[in-house]
């Protein structure tokens, strides 16, 4: 059966109380999730107090400022810091989302409560096993594919078409709607979840692509497609104000146009 | 209950190699669709099930047997059962799909699940039947 509670080496402790920066007059409370594989111990939830007045709006800041000024050992991922890498994707006050681009003051609570990407292996801390969701991304052959022999200049398209790719090419691959599917967190291992999806799509409609039979062909499955039952949380979650799901349908009504 | 699927995290399998599992099954959109026709179906055929419930409700086991008699509330009744049996066969097999991980407890778990939606339409079917051509048998 699908598990519903977490497995007894996974369930979370009370952790430590970090000290509040001495002299700080605007004090902002953090909860995050620790989890380190080579302590042997149980997950743990840290308590850290933020200065308001020395750290920058986001909710990335005050964990660089956690990171820099109280405890080197917390790990998460970062980059651009601007949501274009979808490195500092992480579960914010129960809601998937990026670290960098979610405001310390719109999280709208004295606690702001920080966890892993949803149902991933965790390698540590905030830092969840990405590889199978890469590998599916790369499972769709995410890249132009032609027969025609290729044109002296650039495929050419018309502004029309290139229209089609808007609200797909944006997609950061950050994995917040993956992880937020429960359909994934069941049947991950067949089902390929929404981003992979919406970038399949993003080639299905994509005018100078002429593998979309192929392509199609690959998706044709109970479980790579049709595992997904237009839940919607990965349209509610999406950073980048993306619709997953509506590309996973536009997928399902491709194939039933090929058969009808 | 097990949940005996290879583990992730402990494979030396390349991501990409499970990713690919077994390859495609090739089909899927006609289940799909059938689903989505059945839904369609069962909107009229339940609402028609309903009202033909209710003009049963007060009369006498001779006048109701006469209603279902009716052949084209039989036949109602008849493509109900068609409709409303496969749409629920299709849909507790996506549902075991989904929370069932036990490779033996899920195919007994599907098989059991036709044998059962099989054997509640077969007896409504009969009992339409029975009832409807009575005054032949």
């Amino acid at each position: 059966m699908a598990q519903f509670t977490l497995p007894k080496n996974s369930q979370y402790t009370e952790g430590k109380t970090w000290p509040k920066p001495v002299g700080a007059k605007s004090l902002q409370e953090f909860r995050i999730y620790r989890w380190n594989q080579d302590d042997g111990a149980n997950p743990r939830i840290d308590t850290y107090y933020v200065d308001r007045d020395d750290c920058g709006p986001m909710v990335l800041d005050a964990l660089l400022w956690i990171k820099n000024k109280i405890d080197p050992t917390l790990t998460f991922r970062r980059s651009c810091r601007e949501g274009i890498c979808g490195s500092c994707a992480m579960n914010i006050m129960g809601q998937n989302t990026l670290a960098c681009t979610l405001g310390i003051e719109d999280c709208k609570s004295s606690q702001i409560k920080i966890y892993p990407l949803p149902h991933m292996p965790v390698l540590k801390d905030l830092v969840p096993d990405l590889s199978s969701f890469f590998a599916q991304h790369a499972a769709i052959e995410p890249w132009l594919q032609t027969e025609t022999p290729a044109p002296e200049k650039e495929w050419r398209q018309t502004p029309e078409d290139r229209a089609r790719l808007d609200g797909l090419y944006e997609c950061i691959l950050c994995a917040c709607c993956t992880t937020s599917c429960p359909s994934y967190w069941w049947n991950g291992d067949r089902f390929l979840g929404p981003a992979a999806l919406l970038q399949a799509y993003r080639w299905l409609i994509d005018s100078r692509d002429e593998h979309t039979g192929e392509r199609l062909d690959t998706l044709h499955d109970p479980f790579r497609l049709y595992r997904c039952h237009t839940i919607m949380n990965c349209a509610n979650t999406c950073p980048k104000g993306l619709n997953p799901a509506k590309a996973i349908a536009e997928i399902k009504k491709m194939m039933v146009a090929r058969e009808i | 209950m097990v949940d005996n699927r290879p583990e992730a995290t402990r494979t030396i399998r390349t991501a990409y190699a499970r990713a690919k599992g077994l390859g495609p099954a090739h089909h899927g959109t006609s289940e799909w669709w059938l689903h989505r026709v059945t839904a369609v179906s069962n909107v009229p055929l339940i609402l028609s099930f309903v009202v033909i419930v209710a003009l049963c409700a007060g009369r006498s086991y001779e006048d109701a047997v006469r209603l279902v008699s009716h052949p084209l509330v039989a036949i109602l009744l008849i493509l109900g059962v068609l409709s409303v049996t496969n749409h629920m066969r299709m849909g507790l097999q996506i549902v075991i799909e989904d929370y069932v991980h036990d490779k033996g407890l899920k195919i007994a778990a599907v098989i059991a699940n036709t044998f059962y939606c099989v054997v509640v339409a077969v007896a409504c079917l009969y009992a339409i039947v029975r009832v409807s051509l009575r005054t032949l048998v």
